[in-house]
């Protein structure tokens, strides 16, 4: 784990702030938790700030959440650099997770991998020359009878085949999920 | 196909919703537990039943349930261990989606036997959308009466939330979850003290597994002795089996424990054979940190009997011929598999889920992958095959969390029964990169 570092390089230009809203559902998520424990909500906090400015955290997100969760901004960057979900630079529109690990691979997650790259003619970890596709491996995601599978956000693709990934990538395109 | 108790109902339309859940029975369990069973009968109960813990260990729940300090005037919290992240496993993440009201059930009789009244369930990041489906319900048992203040007038509160991990599997380690649920880095913390007198916030804590505590709904409902009359001596009741691999129908199964591996495998109500015909080559039977089995002790032990899907049956021979039930992640390798390929692979994923904190794990970890990578890249020698033991001999019983052991010892297990296929990568570098060592070993047997 944790060999990423936090790059002071990739900065938000501007200062990130939840809407009303979303400042709404920080808080009570705070306060769900018991008098002076309210730091017990960061990560759920920094999945919700990740997703509200642009899919990653930058310097400035975390020391937006630090401030909101009147919390040191280290306490923040060494959550954000201990759990390998959240993105450090920046990524494209949408984020493919592809599970590498055995149970995977036993049934062609790596020609899976290839192919996706292939397509989108990126390596992993990189993002597409059109911003809106960052093809990443992950570890087992909890699928494994369903593989070979990615996970998009929310969602997890299963049962891929290469004409299951052209759906799913046309589908993006066009700004849909696909079913 | 074998009885079903936990997941009877998981096909039935809208059984994610209260109405229909309780249209089948639901939330029996906690009207009977509040209102006619005192909390140290439920717990009785639950030793009675000989339920032992589904996230891999197998300790008797019962027994880990009578550990829990009861200082006066001191909380205690229930945290149900949903991170589910050991490959190969995906059984609590079928439960939770299907008859996530099952969960929350088990909850609540938990919580009122170990007199939690704020208890939480945390959930591995990448189950995002499960964590809506569980809030969902746990609105609705509160909207009815289940979660609150005095429940069903019986004066006890409970309040369920449910917490994000973010993608580490060290997390499910329990210690680690704690750290994670207070908002920290998951390393594992040491012990004593356990849990059970210092846990969550410093206060005495119980951690389960989904499994473990949905199946106290059962034992609630039939009673301890019946659970009981389900499986062989000490492994009983009904298991979730995660199957995956080369199978012609994996899935996540319920069985009654103490079926044949053979029945589980080939049988027509389970996984119905190897794909494509092949053959078997190998099984990892609980998950990527137990041993993996050679074909041959697969659906039998070395002593020639029938395997059995038991704690006792699958450990049966040690070390040296046997492996272990686990978290139940079923992964099934066909005659195409190369198991050079797989074991560096596990050893990958050690090595990118150490939490760093011991070096013998995370310098050990990183170690075993180079060696494996060069030995299944072509560019190892022979010596790297006793350089493996080598590290593994560090790294065991020298480290905070069972993370290291269980990062060595599938290592061992591969090169005890497959030696032969990791010698030939090293004098057969080149074929060894284009065509697979298949059964040669297997045939020889
Ligand atoms: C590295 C590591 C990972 C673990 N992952 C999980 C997990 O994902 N889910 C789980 O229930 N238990 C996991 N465990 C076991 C837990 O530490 C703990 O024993 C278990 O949650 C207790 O619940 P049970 O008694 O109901 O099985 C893990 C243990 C270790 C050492
Ligand atoms: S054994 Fe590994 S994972 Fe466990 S505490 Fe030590 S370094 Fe962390
Ligand atoms: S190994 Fe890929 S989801 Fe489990």
């Amino acid at each position: 784990m944790g060999s990423s570092h936090v790059d002071l390089s990739k900065r938000h230009t501007e200062k990130p702030s939840f809407s009303p809203e979303k400042l709404a559902e920080v808080q009570a998520l705070m306060n769900s938790y018991p008098e002076g424990k309210h730091k017990s909500a960061l990560i759920r906090i920094l999945h919700i700030a990740e997703e509200e400015f642009g899919g990653w955290l930058s310097i400035e997100t975390m020391d937006y959440v630090a401030e909101l969760m009147n919390i040191q901004p280290i306490e923040v960057y060494e959550v954000a650099t201990f759990y390998t979900m959240f993105n450090l630079d920046p990524v494209g529109k949408y984020v493919f997770e592809v599970c590498r690990t055995g149970p995977c691979m036993l049934v062609g997650s790596d020609q899976i991998i290839d192919y996706i790259g292939e397509k989108l003619n990126i390596k992993v970890g990189e993002t597409s020359s059109d911003g809106m596709f960052t093809l990443k491996t992950a570890e087992c995601l909890g699928a494994c009878g369903y593989a070979p599978m990615l996970q998009c956000g929310k969602k997890f693709h299963e049962h891929l085949t290469k004409e299951r990934v052209d759906e799913v990538i046309a589908s993006y395109r066009e700004g849909k999920v696909p079913n | 196909m074998g009885r079903r108790i936990l997941l009877e109902n998981d096909h039935v339309p809208g059984i994610e919703t209260i109405d229909v859940y309780r249209k089948h029975g639901g939330y029996r369990s906690v009207e009977k537990a509040l209102k006619k069973m005192s909390p140290e009968q439920v717990v009785e109960e639950v030793q009675k039943s000989g339920l032992r813990g589904r996230g891999g260990a197998g300790f008797p729940t019962g027994m880990k349930w009578s550990f829990l300090a009861k200082p006066e005037g001191v909380p205690r919290y229930l945290l149900c261990n949903a991170d589910e992240s050991e490959p190969g496993t995906f059984k609590d993440r079928y439960l939770m989606e299907k008859i996530p009201h099952l969960l929350i059930e088990g909850m609540i009789v938990s919580s009122y036997a170990l007199g939690a009244n704020q208890s939480y369930i945390y959930i591995r990041g990448e189950y995002m959308w499960i964590l809506d489906i569980l809030e969902k319900a746990i609105a609705e048992a509160k909207a009815a009466g289940f979660l609150g203040k005095n429940i069903l007038g019986s004066g006890y509160d409970l309040e369920l939330g449910v917490a994000p991990g973010g993608g580490a599997y060290i997390c499910g380690e329990e210690t680690a979850l704690i750290e994670s649920l207070e908002g920290k880095r998951g390393n594992p913390r040491m012990k004593p003290p356990f849990p059970a007198v210092k846990g969550l916030w410093g206060c005495p804590t119980v951690v389960n597994n989904v499994e473990s505590i949905a199946a106290v709904v059962p034992i609630v409902n039939d009673g301890g002795e019946e659970y009981a009359k389900i499986g062989i001596g000490k492994s009983t009741g009904t298991k979730l089996i995660s199957a995956s691999g080369n199978l012609v129908r994996p899935g996540v199964y319920e069985i009654d424990m103490g079926i044949s591996v053979e029945e589980f495998i080939y049988g027509d109500d389970y996984c119905r054979g190897i794909a494509y015909n092949k053959k078997m080559k190998a099984c990892v039977p609980g998950g990527s940190s137990v041993p993996i089995l050679p074909a041959h002790l697969v659906t039998k032990t070395a002593a020639g009997e029938d395997r059995l899907m038991t704690y006792e049956s699958l450990a049966d021979g040690g070390f040296a011929s046997g492996s272990m039930l686990g978290s139940g992640g079923f992964i099934v390798f066909d005659e195409d598999q190369c198991i050079v390929r797989n074991t560096w692979n596990f050893a990958r994923f050690y090595a990118h889920e150490s939490c760093g904190q011991c070096s013998p794990c995370r310098e050990g970890t990183g170690w075993m992958e180079k060696v494996l990578y060069r030995l299944e890249h072509g560019t190892g020698n022979l010596h790297d095959i006793d350089l493996l033991a080598e590290i593994n001999k560090k790294i065991e019983g020298n480290t905070i969390c069972p993370l290291g052991d269980a990062a060595a010892w599938p290592v061992a297990a591969a090169i005890r029964h497959f030696r032969e296929e990791f010698e030939w990568h090293v004098t057969n570098r080149e074929e060894a990169q284009r065509k697979n060592y298949g059964l040669l070993k297997e045939s020889v047997a």
